[in-house]
């Protein structure tokens, strides 16, 4: 039987405000354990939480970039559970009033294009973070754990999917045009790398055509875009043979771990009973009302979103759909983008080449993001402008790439050390052009008897003894010229 | 007359003549303390130390020709549910036994800010959960009128601390009637504003809808004071009001007049003792004779109302004290086999049993196909609670009623049938469901033991409730006082 797959996301994004979501507490990573907290964050009797404005700004702003509409009276609930990364042993969520509901997230999959319904976004806030010393290394079996509350109350925004995703890849571009839209607002840092964006994947599969829903396993452990995408394929290959080998028991509702370093999934916990989290409205905090009018102030502020740059980048530079979808997948890339073809004035088209060639290339090798690197935008406009000077050649360029990629000298550094400038200069080149014809006299004969070819082995020659330094343009015509007399 | 005895008004007059130092009124209300602490039990803890501190710097300020205010050198007792940086506060709870706050909440630092001198930290039930003050993890605390009966609850231990002059006001906290009752029970002025008007920054929750922080006085006047002084926009506390505070004082005029005054006739029904409804029926005749107008009224779903509180307070109870796990301060079971036995069992062992049976209740409540039920029907209740009392006040300047339904009651008498003790706070609970401000002042006296009388105002109506206490005071001219033997 065909099937096809059924997935959804949840995403949380920590918001990039400066303090927490009910403190005002610093929301600043990596400082010693514990050092970032007050009564509030730490869940000391009498505290009692005070919301952040701006964080509920970003939300609305969010949900505005992803066509939500948003909710004008919503209320913070309580969702009561027990664990020590939990100060308050509730964690003050969102449940039936979030901030946004009914978004969307228009995919541009390449061949076709698809629309991913988002359910729903609202605001929560963080736990802390548990240290579980001896044994494996989890809270059972462990000698004593430690909990550094620095994380606890910042806030997250959790962004949920409607079940409208089919593939891997649709989920892949998902998420990272999620990511874009948040980086083009400036809310968040949405690195899956240092958790700021943490994707949950809930996928099932079902005979192609049918209306109704398997059996979800939830996919946790996603730490990279590829994971997601990887993780995805991995578990609808293992549902479908489940199926089709006759063994439907082994899909059951539960929490699967996907492990990057194996390539597989396996079950963390079963859902043998659903938790009670005895949501109710958190006293504590009064509703949040809004007027339209300050919802439109806000939507008037967004920034131009991945879309709109895409076709702004293809009507203002000229570029195919394609390239434009590549250099607008992330803000960075966008900006580097733009601010390359200011610095170098010439053809975009050449920048965006350049980018999406030798770079993206450089880039997938090392793993980094486009501001991760030494190169900027002066790099590439200085390179662009060397080649279109003739003072290197485009095969140099290729050369001097990786050395500027990796220690951020400028590529006119880089030449000057190396030697590395074009010859252009004519005597210095008719000099090699007659040390060539001297060496090579068979090929000059079969060359003046009509072949062709002979002509493009002289020229490599030529330019073997130059070190590749010799102006191809001069050495085709002198070479011409000599080849005549 | 003893310097003890005096009230917040008439010390500040002598600690401005310089008659007296505020070391002198601190020592004496402490040789009180002494002779009748043994007796009343009031204090948790006693902060003799940080008291005459405070009092030296008063003094100090006062020698130098600073401007204090009125609040300046009086020795004041806490409910131990405040939070107070570096001293122990238990509320009541063996779970925090040995907890020691490192911040001091809003209403007790913008009392410290104006000078008072802290005697201590006083008993109450858990986690101000009961009627009586013998739900405390450590010990009951009696009634300085008879101390075979209970002060009331859950702030019995600021109530009796004023009423033994063990203090010359306190501080108590009003989730149910917590403060009215026991004023009510041992003969004092006790205030509940309305929700919102003093902060709830660093008060240990109980049922974050209805909890509120009010004083505990000697009079009427005493109480426009101390008011002036807690009340005020925190921005610790989302639910505070932004309001810009009156001069409390100004309402102390005895002027009926013309005052409409509402008894509602569902507070002076069954339930309540045909002793203490005569009292309160004599009380009544100081208003008329005054120039108010006196007419019941009803407020028809306050029959809904104990049932209503008792759904919503112990279901946000339920989860305001989910954080005494063990895990960060307070009690820890010293051998847990795994994190959910240390769960178990530090709260098996550090709760007390009213405690357990309110957190229960408000788990249940809150379940997963219960809530509708239970929570919603409740919050629905509590709205139609609110609009009985708005028909109300279109029609009436204030409302009055018994505050209590009995005098003080036997120690151990109602404890073992909670339902009973429930009953207690019947006519109070209505106030705080809709979040009003109620006083109540002593009336008079049933076998010995004090009655008192609830004035109930308008949200935000604390001048007028002021105002028509002060006038019956005034009018009353009541002053008996506790007989205490001094056992030294
Ligand atoms: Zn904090």
């Amino acid at each position: 039987m065909e099937y096809e797959s059924v997935i959804g996301l949840e995403i949380h994004v920590e918001l990039a405000t400066k303090s927490k979501m009910f403190c005002k507490c610093s929301t600043v990573f990596g400082e010693a354990p514990n050092t970032q907290t007050c009564p509030v964050c730490l869940g000391l009797p009498g505290s009692l939480p005070v919301a952040n404005e701006k964080a509920v700004e970003y939300v609305i702003k969010s949900g505005l970039a992803l066509g939500c509409d948003i909710n004008l009276y919503s209320l913070f609930h309580r969702k009561n559970y027990f664990y020590p990364d939990m100060p308050k042993d509730y964690q003050i969520s969102q449940y039936d009033q979030p901030l946004c509901i009914n978004g969307l997230i228009d995919l541009d999959m390449g061949d076709y294009q698809t629309r991913i319904g988002i359910t729903r976004i609202h605001l929560e806030e963080d736990t802390g973070k548990l240290i579980h010393v001896g044994g494996a290394g989890r809270i059972a079996g462990a000698e004593y754990s430690l909990v550094d509350f620095n994380r606890a109350g910042v806030p997250l925004m959790e962004i949920v999917s409607e079940p409208d995703i089919r593939t891997p890849e649709e989920a892949k571009a998902y998420a990272q045009k999620l990511r874009a839209i948040l980086q083009s607002l400036g809310v968040s840092d949405v690195s899956m790398e240092k958790g700021s964006m943490r994707v949950d994947a809930n996928v099932s599969i079902r005979p192609k055509g049918s209306a109704e829903f398997g059996t979800k396993a939830e996919l946790k452990n996603l730490n990279s875009f590829r994971s997601l995408q990887r993780a995805l394929a991995y578990e609808i290959e293992r549902q479908t043979k489940a199926l089709n080998e006759g063994r439907p028991e082994d899909i059951v509702q539960e929490t699967r771990h996907w492990d990057e370093a194996k390539g597989i999934t396996s079950t963390l916990r079963t859902k043998e009973y659903a938790h009670d989290y005895r949501y109710f409205p958190d006293p504590d905090l009064v509703p949040m009302e809004f007027t339209s009018d300050y919802v439109e102030y806000l939507r008037a502020q967004l920034p131009e979103l991945p879309d709109e740059r895409k076709q702004r980048f293809m009507r203002e530079y000229g570029l195919p759909v394609h390239e434009a979808n590549l250099l607008t997948e992330s803000k960075a890339m966008g900006d580097f983008f733009e601010e390359t073809v200011k610095l170098y004035k010439g053809d975009p088209k050449a920048v965006a080449n350049w980018m999406l060639g030798d770079m993206s290339y450089y880039l997938n090798t090392e793993g980094l993001e486009i501001d991760e690197t030494a190169v900027t935008p002066k790099h590439l406009a200085e390179l662009l402008k060397l080649m279109d000077k003739g003072v290197i050649s485009g095969k140099i360029a290729k050369e001097i790439f990786p050395e500027m990629f990796e220690t951020g000298k400028l590529p006119q550094v880089i030449v000057e050390e190396k030697g590395m400038t074009q010859i252009s200069n004519e005597e210095e080149i008719a000099k090699i052009i007659d040390l060539v014809l001297e060496e090579n006299a068979s090929t000059v004969e079969e060359y003046r008897a009509g072949k062709d070819k002979a002509f493009g082995f002289l020229v490599g020659q030529a330019m073997r003894l130059t070190k590749g330094r010799g102006n191809p343009q001069l050495i085709n015509r002198l070479l011409r010229e000599k080849l005549q007399e | 007359m003893e310097l003890y005895q005096m009230t917040i008004h008439e010390l500040h007059e002598k600690l401005l003549n310089k008659e007296v130092s505020a070391k002198d009124v601190t020592e004496s209300v402490f040789s009180r303390i002494e002779g009748v602490e043994d007796g009343v039990k009031s204090y948790l803890t006693i902060t003799k130390e940080v008291a005459l501190e405070q009092a030296r710097q008063v003094d100090e300020k006062i020698a130098a020709g600073e401007k204090v205010g009125p609040l300046a050198g009086i020795p004041t007792a806490i409910k131990d549910v405040m939070c107070t940086q570096g001293i122990r506060t238990t509320c009541g709870s063996k779970i925090l036994d040995n907890f020691i706050p490192v911040y001091t909440s809003t209403a007790v630092q913008n009392l410290f800010d104006e000078g008072i001198v802290m005697t201590g930290k006083t008993n109450m039930d858990e986690f101000a959960m009961g009627s009586s003050t013998e739900n405390s993890g450590f010990f009951p605390t009696r009634n300085p009128w008879d101390l075979e009966r209970v002060p009331g609850g859950s702030s019995g231990g600021s109530a009796a601390a004023v009423a033994a002059d063990e203090a010359i006001f306190s501080l108590g906290s009003d989730t149910g009637g917590s403060i009215r009752q026991p004023a009510s029970l041992c003969g004092i002025v006790g205030m509940k504003p309305t929700y919102g008007l003093v902060s709830r920054y660093g008060l240990v929750a109980f049922a974050s809808s209805l909890d509120q922080i009010g004083p505990f006085t000697k009079d009427v006047t005493d109480c426009a004071i101390v008011l002036n002084h807690l009340v005020g926009h925190d921005p610790m506390d989302s639910t505070s009001v932004k309001i810009d505070r009156p001069d409390y004082t100004k309402s102390l005029v005895d002027d009926l007049k013309g005052i409409r005054i509402g008894i509602p006739k569902e507070l002076m029904a069954e339930g309540i003792d045909p002793e203490v409804k005569k009292v309160v029926e004599n009380a009544l005749e100081i208003f008329s004779k005054n120039g108010a107008l006196v007419a019941e009224t009803s407020l028809p779903n306050l029959e809904y109302g104990l049932s209503a509180y008792y759904i919503i307070a112990p279901a946000e109870a339920s989860s305001n004290l989910a954080r005494f796990d063990g895990v960060r301060y307070g009690y820890r079971v010293p051998d847990p086999d795994d994190l959910m036995d240390m769960y178990m069992r530090t709260r098996a062992e550090g709760f007390g049993d009213e405690v357990k049976r309110r957190i229960m209740l408000g788990t249940y409540a809150l379940s997963a196909g219960y809530y509708e039920a239970y929570y919603g029907k409740a919050q629905k209740v509590r709205t139609l609670i609110v609009r009985d009392f708005n028909k109300a006040f279109e029609e009436f300047d204030v409302l009055v009623s018994p505050t209590s339904p009995t005098v003080a009651f036997k120690i151990g008498e109602k404890i073992a049938n909670p339902l009973q003790m429930y009953l207690s706070d019947i006519c109070t609970i209505p106030v705080n469901l809709a979040g009003l401000p109620g006083i109540s002042v002593p009336c008079g006296t049933v076998n010995g033991l004090p009655v008192g009388l609830q004035i109930i105002g308008r949200a935000l109506g604390e001048e007028a409730i002021l105002k028509v206490a002060y006038s019956f005071e005034q009018n009353f001219g009541w002053n008996e006082k506790p007989k205490l033997e001094i056992r030294y």
